[in-house]
């Protein structure tokens, strides 16, 4: 525990609780819409932004997230014309974007293998005071859109035609959906990195629906999850030296069979305690007092 | 009050290019209930939908409550009832929560949910008889009664128009009931409704007018056909030897993800 008093540690434990937070708050509306892995190839896209970056001597976060924004609204674009072609169109655009990443990186004075291993992987340890103060921003802002848009963006994900004939704003939200999914890949991409984003936007998401009967109690069982994941995490790798993002995702993932079981065991326990299965139709008239 | 509730001039509709709709008028009046017939594919589905906003117009007009429809903003006095719960994804969400989403269009997206949302909630599962299952996740209800969890989160928005797409299609006889009782309640208290049917069942008492959509036009419009052949001596007592094997059937669409998971 003494690795804490390192001020590299503490600013790396704080990146790793703020996307923790973060990530699932957001992804839970990826699953619920079934594009869990659309974190993962705006991952992609955003590892073309880090090449630009590190070509003209920008900062390869702030590239990144714009090369990643204009990637995830492009999907969303797509996603909206209809599904026939978007799913091979998908992945022209993520795979152009991995390739233009590689080959960016590759190019610029800042090569070398190690350079975009710390873009794919995560690389927490060299977090500087103003990625802090980047990430706690861009955070901040996503999870206030997520809370405070929750009813909107719960409609807009179960049912999108029922958004769109309750008058609300659908392709504003699609888009800040698609925008604030670009940020908080860029955004994630210090702690887990690129390749493991997705990971923490929708594992602590599968994991809390094992456990869980409402979308308010999940997204809050989802940011808990996400939390003790990215804290455990930091504070697994250090002491067993392993990669700290890669440690995170095992830790949520760890999370999810604990949960999945635990839901069995309670299912089981609940059917021995001989309370009444609820049957899939209940009594045809109900009383009310 | 001599405004129609929706007012539908020669209307052309389809998807990719191909029309569904060739040429449909129709004028709906305040307090009107009109049924929408048509068999598979004939486009009674896609009339409503147009009517909405989902399905691109491509020639004709409509309006809404006296307004053009792309000008139309008072999405609150509309409620829509889909023929089935969205993509059901696995996310987990309580049939309060979908019911809130009701509330939606009244409220506005950036006011947080306060005392007369949950009341409308509460009532509206009232109507439909669901109040007790408030809190228990939609995946675990039956066909019939997620139907009925639509149609609360319609009722929710306290709208002026309902418009139903095949509301019963393979819903059990109590949910039936259920909700025809809820939708009578909401005529008789002034609402008018649309629904797209394919058949009357057990609505027909509460349907004014119906409309039959047969390749792309209206072939028919008026009143409900009168029972006919052995329905419509008057000692036929309506016995319905065949009852339990349609009902054989209807499990198909409970839900079995939910059911699983007790």
């Amino acid at each position: 525990m003494e690795l804490f008093a390192y001020p590299f540690m503490l600013r790396a434990l704080a990146g790793a609780l703020i996307i923790g937070l973060a990530a699932p708050a957001l992804g839970i509306y990826l699953v619920q819409r079934r594009l869990s892995l659309i974190g993962d190839g705006i991952g992609h896209v955003a590892l073309t932004g880090v090449g630009v970056g590190l070509l003209t001597n920008n900062s390869p976060v702030l590239t990144a997230v714009v090369v990643a924004t204009i990637g995830a609204v492009g999907v969303e674009l797509i996603r909206e014309r209809g599904r026939t072609s978007g799913d091979l169109a998908l992945a022209l655009l993520f795979y152009g974007g991995i390739a233009g990443g590689v080959v960016l990186v590759g190019l610029s004075d800042d090569k070398g293998n190690s350079n975009l291993m710390q873009y794919l992987f995560g690389s927490l340890i060299t977090t500087s005071p103003q990625d802090i103060v980047v990430i706690g921003g861009l955070a901040a802002a996503v999870l206030a859109a997520m809370l405070l848009l929750r009813p909107a963006l719960f409609a807009l994900c179960n049912d999108e035609e029922y958004a769109r004939v309750s008058g609300l704003p659908v392709r504003t939200l699609n888009i800040l959906l698609a925008v604030t999914t670009a940020v908080t890949v860029t955004i994630a991409m210090r702690t887990v990195g690129l390749l493991l984003v997705s990971a923490l936007m929708v594992v602590p998401v599968a994991a809390a629906q094992q456990v869980t009967r409402g979308f308010r109690t999940t997204m809050a069982a989802a940011m808990l999850i996400g939390l003790a994941s990215a804290g455990l995490g930091v504070v697994v790798s250090a002491e067993a030296d392993t990669a700290p993002g890669a440690t995170t995702v095992l830790m949520a993932l760890v999370a999810f069979l604990g949960a999945t079981i635990g839901g069995m065991i309670r299912r089981n326990l609940r059917r021995r305690h001989n309370r009444p299965p609820v049957t899939t139709e209940p009594p045809d008239v109900v009383l009310h007092g | 009050m001599s405004m129609s509730v929706v007012e539908v001039r020669h209307l052309a509709a389809g998807y990719d290019g191909r029309e569904i709709l060739r040429d449909v008028s129709l004028s709906v009046s305040p307090g009107d209930v009109v049924a929408v017939l048509g068999a598979n594919g004939s486009g009674k589905s896609t009339l409503i939908r147009t009517i909405l906003g989902l399905v691109p117009l491509s020639r004709g007009e409509i309006e809404l409550f006296g307004t053009p429809q792309p000008r139309f903003r008072q999405w609150a006095r509309i409620g829509y009832v889909p023929q089935r719960l969205g993509a059901g994804s696995g996310v987990p969400a309580t049939v309060g929560e979908v019911v809130a989403s009701g509330r939606l269009a009244r409220r506005g997206i950036f006011r947080l949910p306060g005392a007369a949302d949950r009341t409308a909630v509460r009532e509206a599962l009232t109507d439909v008889g669901l109040l007790d299952r408030i809190n228990d996740p939609v995946a675990t209800l039956s066909g019939g009664q997620q139907q009925r969890t639509l149609i609360a989160r319609a009722l929710a928005g306290k709208p002026d128009l309902l418009v139903l797409d095949e509301p019963n299609a393979g819903v059990d006889a109590a949910s039936q009931e259920a909700f025809a009782a809820a939708l009578t309640r909401f005529a008789g208290n002034g609402g008018t409704i649309v629904l797209v049917l394919h058949e009357l069942g057990p609505l027909r008492p509460l349907i004014g007018r119906t409309v039959v959509v047969h390749d792309g036009r209206i072939a028919h419009e008026g009143p409900p056909p009168e029972p006919a052949g052995h329905h419509a001596e008057p000692d036929h007592d309506h016995v319905h030897p065949h009852a339990d094997e349609v009902k054989a059937g209807i499990c198909e669409w409970a839900p079995t993800e939910g059911a699983k998971s007790y």
